[in-house]
């Protein structure tokens, strides 16, 4: 359940920046969840009211956004969609891809007042 | 203000209109930051101060019960006369695995995450203020037992070492592929349990190997010391990688 320190390290970001950029309420939040991240989104909305709670961020709509993951295949130079790590390439079965996308954990943007 | 009037005033008595006080519009702050910006920053540092120190730094994991302490306490003994060595314990509740540690004589700080499954580089950074005064040539951090949560928090450490007992099943890398795609070295423990097992070390070692291709792989059995040496000699090598060359006039 890394979830619940993931919501706390975002709010100790939004925090951060609310004082960089001069906001006092955080209307959303918006992140990006890779598919490979090891992150579960339901997880993550389920800690996210509780931490933010009392916050500038308490009340805020959480979105999350869950980009598929890319493999680029080296020997055939292919990108290709892959649900997993350790997947083959699906035209030559070369192996290792190389993960291009879906390991991201990031705040995209916020909508504040 | 009121949006329909443009007074400031929303007293009963003077109203002629219902009052109208426009919320301001959200802005939009694009950020595209990391989420574990800040853990990072905090690894980056700590991996600045252990090359700096030439402290070759491991991060132990496993699951709860694979015999980390154990493999730690018996690799401790083996290496302490020769090396001067700090541990950080990581476990949700209790000091019992610093004790373990300590009793053979090096210097163990606990960090007892509570809530928290996995250990984070600010915690790891204040233990190292307290430890670094043993100028330790080794630090090895036993990480929370969990093969989930540990992968994705660098703690500075210069590798991290995953640790699997053939009394867990030999699909665990690919029911955990992230611990072991992060890892640079596994060690199959317990493998003196072998001959009363139906564990499959080849297959193990195939799954181990479909996560991560480069990754390095050791059978040891901390409980009669086989396979052992390979494992000291690779801490070993590891170290000496770690020394800051010296020119020689």
């Amino acid at each position: 359940m890394h979830e619940l320190s993931l919501c706390e390290q975002v709010l100790e970001l939004i925090q951060q920046q609310a004082g960089l950029q001069a906001f006092k309420q955080v209307k959303t939040v918006h992140l990006e969840i890779g598919k490979l991240s090891c992150v579960e989104a339901e997880a993550m909305r389920f800690c996210f009211d509780s931490v933010v709670a009392g916050s500038i961020a308490e009340g805020a709509r959480l979105e999350i956004e869950q980009p598929e993951a890319l493999g680029w295949c080296s020997a055939c130079q292919q990108l290709m969609h892959i649900e997993q790590r350790f997947e083959v390439c699906a035209h030559c079965g070369h192996f290792p891809l190389e993960i291009r996308q879906g390991e991201q954990m990031r705040i995209k943007y916020l909508e504040v007042l | 203000m009121c949006g329909v009037c443009g007074c400031g005033d929303d007293s009963q008595t003077t109203r002629k209109h219902v009052h109208v006080f426009a919320q301001p519009a959200p802005r939009v702050i694009q950020l595209e930051l990391d989420i574990l910006s800040k853990n990072n920053l905090f690894a980056a540092e700590n991996r600045r101060q252990f090359q700096e120190q030439a402290v070759l730094a491991l991060n132990l994991v496993s699951s709860p019960g694979s015999g980390k302490t154990t493999l730690l306490v018996e690799t401790i003994q083996s290496l302490q006369a020769d090396y001067a060595i700090a541990v950080i314990e990581g476990d949700q509740q209790t000091s019992c695995d610093a004790e373990r540690i300590r009793a053979t004589g090096v210097p163990a700080i606990q960090i007892n995450t509570g809530k928290g499954c996995h250990l984070e580089a600010d915690r790891i950074g204040q233990a190292w203020q307290n430890l670094q005064s043993c100028s330790p040539d080794m630090l090895f951090i036993e990480n929370v037992g969990n093969l989930v949560c540990p992968s994705g928090f660098d703690l500075g450490e210069a590798h991290k070492v995953v640790i699997l007992s053939v009394t867990e099943g030999e699909d665990k890398p690919l029911k955990y592929p992230d611990m072991f795609h992060a890892a640079d070295l596994m060690l199959l423990n317990k493998i003196d349990l072998l001959p009363y097992l139906d564990f499959d070390v080849e297959r193990c070692l195939a799954y181990a190997r479909q996560v991560n291709p480069a990754l390095q792989i050791l059978l040891v059995s901390a409980k009669t010391a086989e396979g052992m040496p390979a494992w000291l000699d690779w801490i070993k090598r590891q170290r000496l990688e770690l020394k800051p060359s010296v020119e020689v006039l």
